[in-house]
């Protein structure tokens, strides 16, 4: 029978069950990954990001989140040209993890 | 004659500036209402940034007044101006002449049962901050038994019009992140998340302890509030916040949440305040003359303040300021 | 859970509601979709504990549902309102009860309105006079129409036949309470327990011999609202609300729920069938739905009326497990006859849901 409308999903992340198993993975190849205080420099900064929807800064929330499948998605537009590593203010290697996540 | 000066409260401004008054040459007199000296500070484990044992810096306050006049359970019941300067009763029916005053009375920590949607006095696992200090230092608390996630609110009762308190209350962010370290010391399998709005890490070594929050202890750190707190049917508290900086709003489950509740100034010295005159500011602190020059100054001659009375402060800030208390008290008696 | 604690909060949020002599205003769709709720409330009150409600034939609707829905703006309202409160005031009351608790929100966010902006008040004293050449005076004070039922909640209690207690384990009834957001979210002083812990429906079931049951989407919206609803594409919002609700609570395992909103039940009973047909699943046991009543539904239901005469078989959730339960005796044979025993035919009754 067709109502004419069904339920929406909900858009909430259910913190107790996501998937993070390459957030873990990354966390043990570096260590600094931790330390993100998600300024925004890096995204600010990427080229990519002019033109495109990349953004590092939410691809890492995106890993810590459970969203694996967007993550790996959005990381094909980054050029690996190395601006974002060159501005974070905590020092991340964010190029070797951009690197790391694919791998 | 060595002039006496009545210091309004024992904690941790209040010995700060009878130590240094005695070492000027005056006869300070503390008046405490509770049972010994040392304040909120004694019921401390360890401060920060770097985890520094309380009971130092406390033991050695309380030795450098070992030789000072404290009244301990003991409140000042009446106070009143004379032509020598101050004539207060107590309420041992003892009274002192003095001639300034010190309000070093400290703050009250806020009621968290004030803020109803965190379940504070209604669900068991929901604790402050104070308790979990006291639970590191005792190392029992019968809501904490090996807890697997546990969480921290920030801004309990600060920066929130719904209860009246607009300010920030400055260091309970610093707290949060030590005390959520030394709760991954004692339960080094659970994940401990704290729910912050700022990270209001203002002092030295405050950011390091940020980055060792991080870094070393894997505390996950989330930025947006919480709002509502239930509990699910194995009494476990279930949260709703949002990551703001994801933008969307999550649920989780977690057996402890701990509230850091915000400083208020402590309400039982209302009555003699008012009888010295001294309003209060716009956030219900102590007012004094102003915050540059005029710290310690009251608007009223004679009367001054030192510590978190007039707002929230660090313990480095307090002692700061019990020291230029006396300094203000000590040019104050001699130009007379 | 420590009740104390919740104890100390209802304590704070009480209120002083008169004992008599009220002007009862009906409410639009509770009428429709609830016809027995209206009437059991009013038999109580005046035949079962003696008191004096009085309704105005010329009452109308509070405008709730057009001003919510952005169809009238809040001066037409308030117009219409005013309208109500001037019929109270010819008819001789000064104690208003509405029966919605839309309305209840409706007059009291306009006695706000006005006590903060009177030269708005002054502005709609003139549009009355103006359409209807009448005057109003405010209420001394206005209840909703659960407060009344909840101040006299230990009267009904003591006239009480059936209580909320299983007869045939002898355990309480797992009750869910879930009160309309209009009640106290908007002004949680004026509601019994404020607006995090509600006690209006609480204390009704306590005094009535049933367990509260507190689950984690407790204070959710059910996803009434007016707007979202009006637009069919829009409605799988609303159910998804009421969805979230029932995921929530069925470990729980209630028996009843009860409710003091006209949509809230609606609801939380319509959309049972809806999710049933569309997942599969339904929330009550052996196949059932959970019943959603209205407050006088439950009073009524405690207090001995037919189960058909309080109207319970409007309701699309099979009602009888809950009467077995309960150990009220009803006729199966009188479910859907009108007045005088009248033949009304047999309603279509879904298959994925059970219905007796």
């Amino acid at each position: 029978m067709d109502f004419g409308f069904c339920l929406s999903p909900s858009s909430h992340v259910k913190m107790d069950s996501i998937d993070l198993t390459t957030f873990n993975r990354l966390k043990e190849t570096n260590p600094d990954v931790n330390t993100c205080i998600a300024c925004g420099s890096c995204t600010a900064t990427c080229t990519a990001g002019n033109f495109t929807e990349m953004s590092f800064r939410r691809l890492l929330l995106m890993l810590q989140r459970g969203k694996e499948d967007e993550a790996k998605k959005m990381i094909q537009r980054c050029m690996l040209c190395g601006k974002c590593t060159l501005v974070c203010p905590r020092g991340i290697n964010i190029r070797k993890i951009l690197l790391d996540i694919t791998r | 004659m060595k002039e006496n000066i009545l210091i309004i409260g024992g904690g941790a401004a209040g010995m700060e500036a009878a130590t240094q008054l005695k070492k000027l040459g005056l006869n300070p007199i503390i008046v405490e209402k509770s049972e010994r000296l040392g304040g909120h500070i004694a019921q401390w484990d360890r401060l920060f940034p770097a985890f520094h044992p309380a009971k130092d810096v406390v033991e050695q306050m309380l030795n450098n007044v070992k030789d000072v006049d404290a009244r301990l359970n003991t409140e000042v019941t009446d106070i009143q101006r004379d032509n020598n300067g101050f004539h207060a009763v107590l309420s041992n029916k003892e009274t002192i002449d003095a001639k300034a005053v010190i309000l070093a009375t400290g703050f009250d920590l806020f009621k968290a049962e004030r803020k109803q949607e965190y379940g504070y006095g209604i669900y068991n696992n929901v604790i402050t901050s104070l308790e979990i200090e006291k639970f590191f230092k005792e190392g029992k608390d019968p809501r904490i038994n090996n807890p697997k996630k546990i969480g921290f609110v920030h801004c309990v009762g600060a920066r929130d019009v719904k209860v009246g308190n607009t300010y920030c209350s400055k260091v309970c962010c610093t707290t949060a992140l030590k005390q959520a370290c030394e709760m991954k010391e004692v339960f080094p399998d659970a994940e401990v998340y704290t729910f912050y709005m700022d990270l209001r890490m203002f002092g030295p070594g405050y950011e390091d302890l940020y980055l060792k929050t991080q870094k070393d202890f894997d505390v996950k750190c989330i930025r947006g509030r919480v709002c509502e707190v239930s509990e699910d049917m194995n009494g476990r508290l279930v949260i709703k916040a949002e990551d703001t900086l994801f933008g969307k709003p999550l649920r989780m489950t977690l057996d402890l949440l701990v509230l850091m509740c915000s400083m208020e100034k402590a309400k039982s010295i209302d009555k003699i305040q008012q009888k010295l005159g001294i309003a209060n500011n716009s956030d219900g602190f102590m007012q004094n003359k102003d915050m540059y020059l005029g710290m310690n100054d009251s608007k009223q001659d004679g009367v001054f303040v030192a510590g978190t009375c007039t707002a929230p402060k660090s313990l480095p800030d307090t002692i700061g300021e019990a020291r230029s208390v006396a300094v203000e008290v000590f040019n104050y008696i001699n130009n007379k | 859970m420590i009740v104390e604690g919740k104890k100390k909060i209802w304590a704070d949020y009480q209120k002083d509601i008169p004992d008599d002599h009220y002007f009862y205003v009906r409410s639009c769709i509770r009428q429709a979709f609830w016809p027995g709720s209206e009437v059991t409330f009013l038999d109580i009150t005046r035949n079962k504990l003696g008191k004096d409600f009085y309704e105005n034939p010329y009452h109308t609707t509070c405008g709730g549902i057009a001003y919510h829905s952005d169809t009238i703006p809040q001066e037409t309202a308030m117009t219409i309102i005013a309208r109500q409160f001037a019929l109270m005031h010819e008819s001789g009351y000064e104690n208003y009860v509405c029966s919605c608790i839309t309305s209840f929100g409706c007059y009291t966010e306009t006695l706000e309105t006005w006590h903060e902006y009177p030269e708005l008040e002054a502005k709609i004293r003139q549009y009355l006079w103006d359409s209807c050449k009448k005057e109003f005076a405010k209420p001394k004070y206005l209840a909703h129409a659960s407060d009344i039922i909840y101040k006299f909640r230990f009267e009904i209690a003591k006239q009480m036949k059936y209580p909320l207690v299983n007869v045939k384990t002898g355990k309480p009834l797992k009750v869910v309470e879930h009160i309309g957001c209009h009640y106290s979210k908007m002004f949680p002083s004026k509601g019994f327990g404020g607006a995090e812990y509600p006690y209006v429906l609480v204390g009704m079931i306590e005094a009535w011999g049933g367990e509260v049951v507190d689950y984690p989407e407790r204070r959710h919206c059910c996803g009434f609202g007016f707007r979202q609803y009006f637009v069919q594409a829009d409605r799988g919002y609303s159910m998804s609300n009421t969805h979230k609700k029932f995921e929530s609570m069925e470990p729980y395992e209630p028996d009843l729920i009860i409710t003091n909103c006209p949509g809230c039940p609606y609801f939380l009973d319509r959309w049972q069938y809806v999710i049933a047909e569309q997942t599969g699943k339904t929330y009550g046991k052996d196949g059932y739905g959970i019943p959603a009543l209205t407050y006088e539904e439950v009073a009524g239901l405690v207090m001995g009326y037919d189960p058909w005469d309080l109207g319970l078989q409007m309701h699309q959730v099979a009602i009888e497990p809950l009467l077995e339960k309960m150990g009220i005796p009803y006729d199966p044979k009188r479910k859907y006859q009108g007045l005088n025993g009248k033949d009304l035919g047999q309603p279509m009754c879904p298959s994925c849901i059970k219905s007796v």
